[in-house]
């Protein structure tokens, strides 16, 4: 067993990662940081983000306005406290990654350009074309190259958080590359995991997002926050599911149905096309069910249309569209519409944080998607997310080097090591049954697709939680075949389905318990959001081996709840 | 369907075979979905990297019947081979399977200084034209995918050149405005092991799904490493 030691641990290295990596270095030089990450820092999945990021920069825009926005788009379950902070913070943050070498687009006279999005009453997502979460993650990277005490640990697999009375300890992790057993230890841990969008089968995630630190978090008795909470973007292209960024339906680009109609017009006819992303998402749906999609090989779709923008629009500002229609889909968007349909894309819930990005577990902090901080309420705003990967990330990072300066290094309970090392070394390589890592993952993806997606009941919901429980019994019989040690993925994706296995049933009991709509949630059973019973966060543990769901209040300062109309 | 034989290098440096492997294809398989293919349906333990499925994050590279290509966005019909040969990249230590050690790759990265140095701290924004951005965005597409270095002759062969994706890197800083430490990075890529062990056959180019153009950036590079050669060597004084 290798030991590595570090004041301050640092788990993921996409966005909220590495800002918080940077923050902490900058907030003191003496501590020693290690970033740890099961992919190459610059795989993460962060590289991915498209059209944009948030931030008020220029006259005509304001706090109050971004915050508005955010609050109402979150259908009113975001913290208000937490929606100001950030609000706030952000502009700095598109100034440090501009001074650090981020190439913004531009306008003529050399200011950060910014375009409009979804469910923003302003154009205010800043952007580097259309490859804004790979420019930042790779300036972020690039940056962190500069500081002396951030050691980075490149695939690694952390497998599990060790807690005891007095709080943080440590992490058991797997050394990808020769499959050795690692112990990290730290006064403090940053979890910066991502989402765990590949529970579904039409997403837009990449492969790595399997909900690995939700799942850990909830194994070590730590709390969830409205895990039920699942966004679907309009605009997942068929059949791959990669995004289309909203960013082309900010440029302009039409959403059309079999009869060549803009059927946004009758859902939200102010907003149109840009209205919040469950909005246009359960549109969609709607005009899928009543007949007006088209059918292919690969289930039903819609089209995006960007014909009109023109070639030489389409070149300068959405060239990763163009280019992913062309080598993917063989369709250059000048000339023929592309088909879409919505997909898995962000998980709104996540690890229960404060708005300092501590956790109720000492000396734990989270930031980014794998956090609830909650910003995002019920349902995100298009590029909020990013930009709440950089302020809460810079937040944790300062928050996390200032606790690490007083804290000492607690005791690791070897016991739980020991279990660890023998669930990862011993019982996954026991041959049991003939149950398969595939098999069992693809039925958990199309339970979740069909039983938790877009539209919601009880029946349903009642029926997927069935079928999980019997997944996660069946995962008994699922072992590790291949023996080789260096590299050994089908050890990694056998981790990856346990740690689904385990999140997955907490988003369906939250979905169950549930019983309004709002947001990214909808219940066809219940369609009316309901704030007297229902304007609160869903808390789940587990205690006993058992999860547990319990509520607390949502924080509101000074928006009162109104209807949600675009 | 068409159906393709995928013949896999597979095993360890120690222990070590091709294997076939039947894939069905049609318009528009990858040779990623054929790895998944393969992984779900024929041999579970098929060792490869990947993530984002769309050619950017630079996880996939492999060698596809001789040439380096980002497994998920090469299309197997495009290829019109019915047996299909994939083997890790080239000029990098092998792992296992598919999968190659990039430690190296990132390092030879690192070394260039690829992060914008200023003598200042700037406080707002810092102005730059579209035509300035212009300047060095295409250099800017870089996924670090790895295929350049496969290609080049140069660099399978001598394991300490720095080879394309970090030259190219070294020059995207060196054309920002915004940057104030070019000379810095002169002194590194001016080293025996920099751009002038390049010979300008432009593989590497022809490798980079990204069409970034590496070659073009390491000419661009050498004019400016050899003006700083001369002032070096005229005593002129070089101001960091
Ligand atoms: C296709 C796409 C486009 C998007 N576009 C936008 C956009 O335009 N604007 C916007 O605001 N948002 C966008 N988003 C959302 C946004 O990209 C993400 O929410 C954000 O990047 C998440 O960043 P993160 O740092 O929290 O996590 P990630 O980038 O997912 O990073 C997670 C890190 O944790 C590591 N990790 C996870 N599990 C383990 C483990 N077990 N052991 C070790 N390491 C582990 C991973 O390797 C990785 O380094 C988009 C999302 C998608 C899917
Ligand atoms: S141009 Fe230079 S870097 Fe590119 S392949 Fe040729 S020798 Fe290698
Ligand atoms: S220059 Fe091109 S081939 Fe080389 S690493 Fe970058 S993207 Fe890949
Ligand atoms: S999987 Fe990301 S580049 Fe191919």
């Amino acid at each position: 067993m290798e030991k590595i030691e570090a004041d301050l641990l640092i788990l993921g290295a996409g966005l909220a990662g590495l800002r918080a990596a940077i923050s902490a270095a900058e907030t003191d030089k003496n501590i020693k940081i290690a970033v740890i990450s099961k992919l190459f820092f610059l795989r993460s999945h962060s590289v991915a983000a498209e059209g944009g990021t948030a931030a008020v920069l220029y006259e005509g825009d304001s706090y109050d306005l971004h915050a508005y926005d955010t609050i109402k788009g979150s259908d009113y379950l975001a913290d208000q406290d937490a929606v100001e902070i950030f609000v706030r913070t952000m502009p700095k943050e598109i100034l440090d990654l501009d001074h650090w070498g981020c190439p913004w687009s531009r306008l003529p006279d050399g200011r950060i350009a910014q375009r409009p999005f979804g469910g923003h009453s302003f154009p205010r997502a800043t952007y580097a074309a259309d490859r804004t979460g790979f420019h930042a993650l790779h300036t972020l990277y690039e940056r962190m190259l500069f500081y002396e005490n951030i050691e980075r640990y490149q695939e690694y697999f952390v497998t599990s958080f060790i807690i005891n009375k007095e709080g943080f300890s440590g992490l058991t992790a797997i050394n990808m590359k020769n499959g050795e057993f690692v112990l990290f230890r730290g006064k403090a841990l940053i979890i910066a995991t991502g989402g765990l969008g590949r529970l579904y089968s039409f997403t837009t995630y990449s492969h790595t997002v399997t909900g690995d630190g939700a799942a850990m978090a909830l194994k070590a008795g730590m709390q969830l926050k409205d895990m039920e909470f699942i966004q679907f973007h309009p605009t997942g292209i068929v059949p791959s599911g990669i995004l289309i960024t909203e960013g082309a339906r900010g440029e302009g680009g039409y959403l059309l149905n079999n009869k060549n109609e803009r059927f946004m017009q009758k859902y939200a006819p102010q907003k149109m096309e840009l209205a919040p992303r469950d909005v246009v998402s359960r549109s969609m749906m709607w005009e899928i069910q009543e007949g007006r999609g088209f059918t292919g090989p690969w289930g039903p779709y819609l089209l995006l249309d960007l014909r009109h923008l023109g070639d030489a629009k389409i070149r300068e500002r959405l060239p990763a569209i163009r280019d992913i229609a062309i080598k993917f889909n063989g369709i250059d968007p000048k000339d023929e519409p592309l088909p879409v349909r919505p997909a898995a894309h962000y998980t709104m819930g996540g690890i229960h944080a404060d708005n300092d990005t501590s956790t109720p577990v000492k000396g734990i902090f989270t930031a980014g998607e794998a956090s609830c901080i909650s910003i995002h309420g019920a349902n995100r705003l298009g590029s909020n997310s990013t930009a709440e990967c950089l302020v809460f990330g810079d937040i944790s990072g300062r928050n996390a080097a200032l606790y690490v300066k007083n804290a000492r290094m607690n005791d690791i309970d070897m016991e739980k090591v020991k279990a660890e090392e023998n669930r990862i070394y011993v019982e996954a390589f026991k041959k049991r049954g003939d149950e398969t890592v595939p098999l069992l993952r693809r039925e958990l993806n199309n339970t979740m697709q069909e039983k938790v997606g877009i539209f919601r009941n009880e029946k349903d919901l009642l029926d997927a939680l069935k079928i999980v429980k019997s997944l996660q019994e069946r995962f008994r019989n699922v072992y590790v075949e291949d023996r080789v040690m260096e590299y050994n993925t089908n050890l990694f994706t056998y981790l990856e389905l346990d740690n689904l296995l385990e999140v997955a049933e907490v988003v369906i009991l939250g979905a169950i318990a549930r019983k309004e709509s709002r947001g990214a949630h909808y219940r066809t059973d219940y369609p009316k959001r309901d704030d007297v019973n229902w304007m609160k966060h869903t808390i789940a543990q587990k205690v006993n081996g058992e999860i547990q769901l319990s509520y607390i209040p949502v924080r509101v300062t000074k928006w009162k709840p109104e209807e949600r109309k675009y | 369907m068409d159906k393709v034989i995928f013949r896999i290098k597979k095993g360890t440096p120690e222990k070590w075979e091709y294997r076939d492997y039947e894939v069905p294809v049609e318009n528009g398989t990858t040779i990623l979905d054929a790895l998944y293919y393969i992984r779900d349906n024929i041999d579970r333990t098929l060792s490869f990297r990947a993530s984002c499925r769309m050619e950017v994050c630079g996880s996939c590279a492999v060698m596809v019947n001789n040439f380096p290509r980002t497994a998920c966005s090469t299309q197997i019909k495009t290829i019109g081979k019915k047996v299909i040969t994939l083997e890790p990249l080239a000029g990098y230590p092998w792992i296992r399977d598919l999968v190659v050690d990039f430690d190296g790759f990132f390092k030879k990265h690192e070394s260039v200084k690829p992060y914008l140095i200023r003598k200042d701290n700037p406080e707002g924004q810092l102005l730059q034209s579209p035509e300035q951005l212009a300047k060095y965005k295409q250099f800017t597409l870089c996924i670090k995918c790895g295929a350049c270095l496969a290609a080049c002759p140069v660099a399978v062969s001598d394991p300490f050149y720095l080879g394309p994706a970090a030259l190219a890197a070294a020059y995207r800083f060196n054309a920002d405005s915004r940057d104030q430490g070019k000379n810095l990075r002169l002194a590194v890529v001016s080293d025996a092991e920099g751009c002038w062990r390049c010979h300008f056959s432009s593989e590497c180019s022809e490798a980079c799904p990204k069409d970034i153009d590496p070659a073009g950036a390491i000419q661009k590079l050498k004019v400016q490493a050899a003006g700083y050669e001369l002032k070096k060597f005229l005593h002129l004084g070089v101001k960091e």
